[in-house]
């Protein structure tokens, strides 16, 4: 066995050896971790995202061409907690590139100096819907986490291509500065508008709700990944009534037959608000997905006048 | 964090000492008060550090059920039992040995286990299915070996006893882009060979592959399996190949001695057409030694079995409403070259269906089945099938299939299949 294994290190070594210190490149599972890559690799990589912006993530189709991508990548970086569970596993292991295997060098999971939020405790069981254990994947719709997210990433690129360290941490020092200026303005802007009350699809935005002081008071699904059944939608119906809430959040890859129906039962705005850089044509990098989602948010609080 | 707790610790104490002694009577009352927040407070930070550091083990080792905050962690010792102390023995708690290899649970393999119950009504005096069956239940083990390998196990636990169905290894980072398994495993032989009854669009199995591919289990083997893309720009591009102890099904291949190897060789091309709509082609080969020639255990005939097939799947899914509406289409058709006394048996048989999922959580399918038998040319069985599937959830799956089997020597077959689909413990990945 161990003869084996020195073999297989033995051959590992030699194409690793042999490579040329080009490029990198970067496959991410997400568009909203290819925009942040691209900010931290410059002219220095190429990146590539598997999931479209307007897609569930949840629910990727594990397409053989997407292992020609990962066959040929530097590095991997997923968004983690369990988000890509049901379609990267198998992409990995096809790939044939021991790099970006779980534990590779090239692997690298952006949710680990994330901050995460509603990580469950206590007893966890599927009737509890499709829940995710180690905590809401959606993490990335909160500036500072997207520093964060992009630290990860300025790290993971500089231990692999050491000479070109110096280049990454300093477009990670712009970055960051730049979004640190974007986040006073979203936080400006968002200000008159905390403690707005609302009700979203799906738990895609307790990060951006709880970084710009927003309410999220229910969702028109009972539970994570069960669509809405109509006592359930009755029941978020009449809440918001109670509470007098005007605005109804949902990504661009659910159905908006329920939001509708709940929107003109309530009076409700319905708004369809991507969570991820490509979500609506116009939003191609990570500072216009805020700048789109808080100008959408805004317009729509003013004109439903909700609070 | 130890250092952390003794700073803290010290502080307290520095406070209280610094405390004015002859100020000590009247600020009494206040001191104590002071102590009380300053317990309180210790108290707190205490927990919070202590919820943070299980928080941390918990992201870096996966490890699950951090003690929550307030609750004292399990007892790692027991007291000796009454009565048993004294004569020198040992007194007082003793160690529980065990508890600390409780890390170790996290390099438990992923578990699922998946029931599969099925139902017939109608008459079929040919080939008669129960009334109700626990069909097979499957367990499925899965995790990562080491640094370059990954295994894959997948009992199943029919009414007729268990059985491994696949058991591997999979060899993730060969140089060359090969992809190696080690084990016994479906073969890649089309495309219905190579999937679990639980990610079947129907509840049987097509008829062409019940007829000519082993069956019910169809090619499942102890082997080897090598598949390796090959460069053709966006075209993916992958042929594999197999070698068999020669043992699958009940009359496809047997091996007498140990020459007896069986092959599969597989080609696969896919193609993105547009980002919703992909195709997918397949050729396949394979050849072995039937049992057709044993006599009392001999093997005079040395006979063999040549299969060879063609499979295409069509795929339809808007990125945008890929929840909701899909479709695929898959055909799959296979000839049979068996050698038997009396002659060779040339046959061939086909399916043709197709999948529409009209709603996020239902589906509707079809499907038209040809076969001969490989036994005999001359008998063409004929069937066709509609479907209509339910998911409550990802975990759970209800289905009905209306069946009609025109047999070459039998009576006409109509039949009402349903069946119960359920999966517990680790999310497994979606077929595609």
């Amino acid at each position: 066995m161990r003869s084996l294994k020195l073999l297989l290190v033995f051959l590992l070594a030699l194409p690793a050896g042999a490579r040329a210190q080009g490029k990198l490149t970067v496959v991410t599972t997400i568009e909203d971790l290819a925009a942040i890559a691209r900010e931290v690799g410059g002219d220095r990589l190429t990146v590539e995202s598997l999931a479209r912006g307007y897609q569930d993530p949840h629910f990727v189709e594990a397409k053989p061409s997407f292992i020609l991508k990962m066959q040929r990548a530097d590095v991997l970086i997923a968004v983690g907690r369990e988000l890509e569970i049901g379609w990267l596993p198998p992409l990995q292991t096809q790939s044939r590139n021991g790099k970006i295997q779980l534990g590779g060098a090239g692997y690298l999971d952006a949710s680990l100096n994330a901050s995460i939020l509603e990580i469950p405790t206590g007893q966890i069981t599927r009737a509890m819907g499709d829940v995710h254990p180690l905590g809401n994947p959606h993490y990335w719709l909160d500036p500072e986490n997207g520093k964060r997210i992009a630290k990860s990433i300025a790290d993971k690129f500089s231990e692999l291509r050491p000479k070109d360290s110096a280049y990454f941490q300093q477009q990670l020092a712009s970055f960051t500065s730049r979004l640190d200026m974007a986040e006073q303005r979203w936080l400006q802007m968002m200000a008159p508008y905390k403690g707005t009350k609302m009700v979203t699809y799906h738990r895609s935005f307790p990060n951006f709700a709880e970084r710009f002081g927003l309410d999220i008071i229910g969702y028109v699904e009972p539970r994570p990944g069960i669509p809405p059944t109509p006592q359930h939608t009755l029941d978020v119906m009449n809440e918001m009534k109670r509470q007098n809430v005007k605005l109804v959040l949902v990504e661009p890859y659910f159905d908006l037959k329920t939001p509708q129906a709940i929107g003109r039962e309530t009076g409700a705005e319905v708004l369809v608000m991507p969570p991820s850089v490509g979500g609506v044509k116009e939003v191609t990098d990570y500072f216009k997905l805020f700048d789109y989602d808080i100008n959408l948010l805004i317009g729509a609080i003013k004109k439903s006048g909700a609070k | 964090m130890r250092t952390i707790r003794l700073a803290c610790a010290a502080l307290i104490a520095a406070t209280l000492v610094a405390a004015p002694r002859d100020a000590a009577a009247q600020a009494a009352g206040q001191a104590q008060q002071l102590q009380q927040q300053i317990d309180q407070l210790r108290q707190e930070f205490n927990q919070r550090l202590s919820t943070l550091e299980a928080q941390l083990a918990a992201l870096q080792g996966g490890q699950p059920a951090p003690t929550p905050p307030g609750q004292a962690p399990a007892p790692t010792t027991v007291e000796v039992p009454p009565g048993a102390a004294g004569a020198g023995g040992p007194t007082g708690p003793l160690p529980v040995y065990g508890a600390a290899v409780a890390g170790a649970k996290v390099f438990n393999p992923d578990m699922a286990v998946i029931g599969d119950f099925l139902g017939a009504a109608g008459r079929n005096t040919v080939d008669p299915q129960p009334a109700l069956e626990m069909h097979e239940s499957e367990a499925a083990f899965q995790a990562i070996v080491d640094p370059y390998a990954r295994a894959d196990f997948f009992i199943s636990f029919g009414e007729e006893g268990v059985g491994l169905e696949e058991g591997f290894l999979t060899l993730t980072s060969l140089p060359g882009g090969f992809l190696t398994k080690v084990g016994k495993m479906r073969a890649a032989f089309g495309k219905v060979n190579t999937l679990h009854n639980h990610v079947l669009p129907w509840t049987d199995r097509p008829m062409v592959t019940r007829y000519l591919v082993g069956g019910e289990d169809g090619i499942d083997d102890a082997g080897f399996s090598v598949a390796r893309l090959i460069p053709a720009g966006t075209l993916f591009l992958e042929a594999t190949g197999e070698v068999y102890r020669g043992d699958s099904g009940e009359s496809l291949f047997r091996s007498s001695k140990r020459g007896d190897l069986s092959y599969v060789g597989h080609l696969r091309a896919y193609q993105d057409i547009t980002e919703s709509t992909n195709i997918d082609l397949g050729t396949s080969y394979s050849y072995g030694h039937n049992p057709a020639g044993v006599v009392k255990d001999v093997d005079l005939g040395r006979f063999t079995t040549q299969l060879f097939g063609a499979d295409l799947t069509l795929r339809w899914k808007p990125l945008s409403r890929a929840i909701y509406h899909s479709f695929v289409g898959r055909s799959e058709a296979v000839w049979s070259r068996r050698q038997q006394f009396g002659g060779r048996q040339d046959t061939m048989g086909y399916y043709v269906s197709g999948d529409y999922q009209f709603a996020r959580r239902w589906f509707v399918g079809g499907r038209y089945d040809r076969s001969a038998h490989a036994e005999d040319a001359s008998l063409v069985d004929k069937g066709g099938s509609a479907l209509l599937t339910y998911w409550p959830s990802e975990f759970s799956q209800v289905r009905g299939q209306y069946r009609r089997t025109n047999y070459a020597d039998g009576p006409a077959a109509n039949e009402l299949l349903f069946q119960f689909q359920f999966s517990i413990g680790a999310h497994g990945a979606h077929p595609f």
